[in-house]
């Protein structure tokens, strides 16, 4: 082993997704150190959970080459999967099943017995206040509890490295604080942690380290104060209690910058890169 | 929530050692048993499939084809077990399709566990549900007056005959549960690809009666085969080359179709 692969959690080197003429990735490198938070920052269709995906085996690279935790991501799989965890986008546990028969079923997929599985479950429940609902299924949990359930189900063994794919997404702020805590406290523990957001503010609580991501392209990467001061990449997202709100100043913002911003109606948000120091300060203002 | 409770269990120092094949492909079979129980409903197409069409089919031809419904029965029993139990294979690719939709996929893909794990898992429970669906038509069967001419080991025998080709064509739809993007789509086409292969064989009735040209079809298709295995086993004459083509078609299916199971699985986009 060489000196990169104990420092590095994540190197990818050039890596490309195509689906068919469409580029999702476009020749990514990137080293993420281990012990870290580093976060992906940008709205919908960037090629943020195609990376992700990529780097969890999930999806063959069409072109270049990574190191997942020291592994070859193509010729050594296996080894990948036993070091990683994810947490997708979407549903990451079965809905169906209770969250208790989740932890346990998958404490049972990666060999623990019947007896460990069960207490490793009951375990996690506890640390994630889920106890009250064991029993109920996870289709009936809330937002929060969702979260919490899913993340608990990527940690049943250790992962060293965690990738967690818009984990506050759609979430109260009271869910995302607990949902932010747990991922702190992950990392306080040693494991080294890859998120995407869509939230500013969220990269800018969380991530040690964050890259910016543009059409499968990384435009911009560093700690959130060097991105701050950064000219070129301001990017600003505001988010909405409604859409007329959300509408008003989605026309605002066309006539100052004469581009429209990205609307993301799903989760009420806006967000606008801007060139212009400038105009930025008096549209924030 | 409190930090000292959280951090506890955060990480965990030991890691168990990875499981056998068979343990992870029964865990998945467990996981498919429990939603059984959530969702009861999973179960209407074994139990209410073999009832309708045994009761549709035999009063609805039995007259018209053999003169009598009590010997039309004997006859046609075999054959729609043959089919109920073809038709219900489908539904192992819609809950494939579905977990790929909802995401829970992912999560199973990026494990490390012998990765062949979940579709076997998730057709150990098909085989168990097949089981159930010929348990109730045989039941109804004897019920409306059927009779086994080779007894109750000739039943069992046909029985497993039928699980065993059904396995094998399980793996058909695997495959396309995990390329059909759209649930609807996957129906539609499991749907098209069933009605003629299973009403264009020997199961309603004698091939001999049929255009030439549709004998000819009837004679190749492989549940014609089962459906003649099955009836010869019941009703005790000797099928030994039946049971030979379904075993050659069936690990064909298995060979084939497994394997291009496993690439599509494993390179899923
Ligand atoms: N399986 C797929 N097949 C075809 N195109 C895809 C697939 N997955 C993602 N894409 C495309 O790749 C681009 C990037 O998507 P994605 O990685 O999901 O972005 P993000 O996570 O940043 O929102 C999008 O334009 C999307 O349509
Ligand atoms: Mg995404």
């Amino acid at each position: 082993m060489n000196q990169s692969n104990r420092t590095y959690a994540v190197e990818a080197d050039q890596l490309v997704k195509a689906f068919g003429k469409e580029r999702a990735v476009d020749g990514i490198s990137l080293k993420v150190p281990k012990g870290i938070v580093y976060g992906f920052l940008r709205p919908n269709g960037a090629g943020k959970t195609t990376m992700i995906r990529m780097l969890a085996t999930l999806l063959k690279p069409t072109e270049g080459q990574a190191t997942v935790m020291g592994h070859d991501l193509i010729k050594e799989a296996d080894e990948v999967r036993r070091s990683i965890s994810l947490t997708g986008q979407f549903a990451s546990v079965d809905e169906e099943l209770s969250g208790r028969e989740n932890l346990v079923f998958i404490g049972r997929l990666v060999g623990f017995s019947r007896k460990e599985a069960k207490e490793r479950a009951d375990d996690l429940l506890a640390a994630f206040n889920l106890q009250h609902a064991a029993k109920r299924q996870v289709k009936k949990y809330s937002g929060g509890m969702r979260r919490r359930i899913d993340i608990a189900a990527s940690i049943v063994i250790s992962p060293e490295l965690l990738f967690l794919d818009k984990p506050t997404a759609g979430l109260d702020p009271r869910s995302r604080n607990e949902v932010w805590d747990i991922i702190r406290a992950l990392v306080r523990k040693g494991t080294t942690v890859f998120l995407t957001t869509q939230y500013l503010e969220e990269a800018d609580q969380l991530a040690d380290l964050i890259g910016v991501i543009d059409r499968g392209v990384l435009i911009a990467e560093g700690t959130s104060e060097e991105l701050k001061s950064s000219i070129g990449i301001r990017s600003l997202i505001i988010e909405f209690e409604n859409e007329k709100d959300l509408d008003e100043t989605a026309s605002i913002f066309t006539k100052m910058f004469t581009q429209a911003p990205e609307v993301d109606r799903t989760h009420l948000s806006l967000s606008v890169t801007m060139k212009d120091q400038s105009k930025a300060a008096k549209a924030i203002g | 929530m409190e930090n000292n409770s959280l951090e506890k269990p955060l990480i965990l120092e030991e890691r168990p050692p990875k499981t056998t094949p068979v343990n992870a492909a029964l865990t998945f079979a467990w996981r498919a048993l429990l939603r059984i129980r959530y969702i009861p409903e999973q179960l209407f197409d074994v139990t209410a499939f073999p009832i309708i069409f045994l009761l549709m089919f035999t009063y609805l031809f039995g007259g018209a084809i053999s003169g009598s419904t009590g010997e039309y029965l004997n006859f046609v029993l075999p054959g729609i077990l043959v089919m109920t139990v073809s038709m219900i294979t489908m539904y192992t690719g819609l809950d494939l399709n579905k977990d790929i939709e909802k995401g829970v996929f992912d999560r199973f893909r990026s494990l490390p566990i012998w990765q062949p794990a979940v579709l076997v898992g998730a057709l150990l429970v098909d085989v168990v549900r097949y089981s159930l669906a010929s348990t109730i038509m045989i039941t109804l069967g004897y019920i409306l007056g059927f009779r086994a001419e080779a007894g109750f080991i000739g039943v069992i025998l046909a029985v497993l005959v039928i699980l065993f080709f059904s396995f094998s064509l399980s793996w058909v739809w695997t495959i396309l549960g995990i390329i059909v993007r759209s649930e609807k789509a996957l129906m539609a086409i499991s749907m098209m690809l069933l009605f003629p292969l299973t009403f264009l064989s020997s199961v309603f009735v004698d091939p001999s009666t049929m255009p030439n040209w549709l004998q000819r079809f009837v004679e190749i298709n492989p549940i014609t085969f089962v459906v003649d295995a099955s009836r010869g086993l019941i009703h005790g004459y000797d099928v030994t080359s039946e049971l030979l083509t379904i075993t050659y078609i069936s690990l064909g299916l298995i060979a084939v179709f497994g394997t291009l199971t496993m690439y599509f699985f494993r390179n899923k986009e």
